[in-house]
């Protein structure tokens, strides 16, 4: 039964994008085929057109879309000077940039969220500065720190770092200060020394939500980045959407939409599978 | 014999004048409770519920902090948990993440945290053994019965071997076929190990099958222990056997009336002098012309061939 359904609706998934397709095919269809006068051609050649070329929609069709896909696909690392980088180059730069940056945020909000799960003392005091930093915007930070760091790259890390600090260390905290009395009256009377009993209890009982303050975190980050390497430059996939743009390339432009989107999904089955793996049932 | 007179003489837990109140402005939960626990003796605390029983095993695991009073083991003051004292919760509280023989190799190291990876399996694995486990070590507590998992935690509670061991209702949540088999289990082992144990129960006949002596509490607040019973059955009662004992029913009428009746009634027409005084020590089951006077449903076992045979 379960089997079937799966089936079915990749089917259904499969029909979908058919139909997608074939309505982004149909609407890039050149539908005045001779409405205006044919362009001067050496006029086209000034604008780099070639006088044959009859469409009026600036949009790619699916089929241009796809040879340029595949163009990009077929050499993602080439590098060409600054503008001209293969796919896989900027993704790779935006990755490191978000791993640097979470990395990053998970050795600070952790063991802080820790510590404040632990002590109430500590949440309360804390609780003000976490409810007011939370909710701004990652790239609010980014003048402040393009003027204290001085350095776009590092900056950019810094806004990465920002965004994805606050649902780890709410999820941390609040998973470490759920850990059953039960298991922690185990450990008393065990006699189990702090460290053991946070690394051999209380960090398996909070780790299902602490993952899932992770895969938060993460999802935040790569919404974030792109924005972010539009405003700071140089390199990865935001920069590389901001500079297709500029270039008019739409087909760049969807192709980089569409890479953003499926790493963006595997970053998120990666911690699906690690929360898979820690979680636990009661 | 001469044993047991040493023993009386030095008790291995003192408990003195224990009492919890957890609001200033409320009477304490219990006040007054003393009572002594010697080596190898079984213990059981039966009383309604609120009366602080689950406070003063607390108390005795030094889990929890009384208002007043202390409690003496082994001729040190108790003042925080201890490996000396294991206890068996009453929801088993295994760690979920742990397999079986996971669960109980935590405690294991804990209490030898030097021993080699060897060692503690098969520490452990004679444990599981011991209450019926082995096949299961791999399994994770999710995948076990009730009964099961509050198996694991009584090996896991043993494994440690404690000077004591402490039980919160440990079959509460089980149906009465598995506690007749988990009780057996447990009374073979507590006769190999000479365990010392003070436990909770509701369940009568599980008291009388278990404990040497049963401390009775009165209703809270201010609940005091009323009354101490020594079981005069002989101790290797058996589960299916012991009804056929006249002692029996009086043991068991004696424990019932108290909990439908006096409990209340000490509560309510409570004589300070007594509650503060020293608990009476009774014996109902040799106590048989009070008993037969008093109640008039004494069932048909208790026939006169029996009753003679029964105290020897």
């Amino acid at each position: 039964m379960d089997k079937t359904l799966k089936l079915r609706a990749g089917l259904l998934s499969c029909l979908l994008l058919l139909v997608l397709v074939g309505i982004w095919h149909a609407a890039t269809q050149v539908t005045a085929s001779g409405g205006d006068e044919a362009l001067d051609p050496e006029y086209a050649m000034l604008m780099g057109l070639s006088a044959e070329s009859e469409r009026s929609s600036g949009f790619p069709t699916p089929g241009e879309f796809a040879s340029s896909a595949l163009g990009h696909l077929a050499s993602p690392f080439y590098d060409n000077g600054p503008n001209d980088k293969g796919i896989g180059i900027q993704l790779a730069h935006s990755l490191w940039r978000v791993a640097a940056g979470f990395l990053l945020a998970m050795a600070v909000a952790i063991p802080l969220g820790f510590v404040i799960g632990m002590s109430p003392l500590l949440y309360q005091t804390l609780n003000p500065f976490i409810q007011v930093l939370k909710p701004i915007s990652p790239l609010a930070w980014m003048p402040i720190a393009l003027y204290t760091i001085k350095d776009s790259t590092i900056s950019a890390i810094f806004v990465i770092f920002i965004c994805s600090i606050w649902p780890m260390l709410v999820n941390t905290a609040f998973g470490v200060a759920g850990v059953r009395k039960d298991w922690l009256d185990v450990a008393r009377t065990l006699e189990v020394n702090p460290l053991r009993k946070a690394f051999r209890v209380i960090l398996p009982a909070a780790a299902p939500t602490i993952i899932t303050g992770m895969r938060i975190s993460m999802g935040i980050a790569w919404l974030v980045i792109v924005a972010a390497e539009m405003l700071v430059g140089g390199t990865g996939i935001g920069y590389f959407v901001w500079n297709e743009w500029n270039n008019l390339s739409l087909n760049n432009v969807i192709f980089a939409v569409l890479m953003i989107g499926l790493i963006g999904m595997l970053l998120d089955l990666m911690f699906a599978q690690l929360q898979r793996k820690v979680t636990y049932v009661e | 014999m001469s044993n047991d007179v040493k023993d009386s003489e030095v008790a291995f837990v003192k408990v003195e004048g224990l009492a919890k109140q957890y609001r200033s402005d409320l009477p304490p939960v219990f006040e007054n409770v003393s009572f002594s626990i010697h080596k190898g003796e079984f213990i059981c605390i039966i009383g309604h519920s609120g009366c602080g029983k689950s406070t003063i095993l607390n108390a005795l695991a030094g889990l929890e902090q009384a208002s007043r009073g202390g409690i003496v083991m082994d001729g040190k003051e108790v003042d925080g948990p201890s490996l000396d004292r294991g206890v068996v919760f009453q929801g088993h509280a295994l760690l979920p993440w742990l397999s079986v023989e996971e669960n109980i190799a935590f405690a294991v190291r804990s209490r030898h945290p030097g021993w080699s990876r060897n060692q503690v399996a098969e520490h452990g694995a004679r444990f599981l053994k011991m209450v019926g486990l082995a096949g299961a070590e791999k399994k994770k507590p999710a995948e076990l019965s009730g009964g099961m998992k509050q198996r694991v935690g009584i090996a896991r509670a043993f494994a440690v071997e404690p000077k004591m061991l402490l039980m919160d209702e440990p079959f509460g949540a089980l149906d009465a076929l598995t506690r007749g088999v988990i009780q057996d289990e447990l009374l073979r082992i507590c006769a190999d190990t000479r365990q010392t144990v003070f436990m909770i129960t509701h369940d009568v006949d599980e008291a009388i099958l278990l404990a040497d002596k049963i401390l009775l509490m009165s209703n809270g607040p201010r609940a005091h222990i009323a009354e101490i019973v020594i079981n005069t059955l002989p101790r290797e009662r058996q589960r299916e056997t012991m009804h056929h004992d006249p002692q029996f029913y009086r043991l068991r009428n004696h424990l019932v009336d108290f909990l439908v009746h006096r409990s209340k009634k000490l509560q309510e027409t409570r004589d300070l002098k007594a509650a503060y005084g020293e608990p009476r020590v009774v014996r109902p089951g040799l106590d048989s012309l009070k008993v037969v006077a008093s109640r008039d449903d004494e069932p048909p076992t208790n026939t006169p061939r029996r009753a003679a045979a029964g105290p020897a």
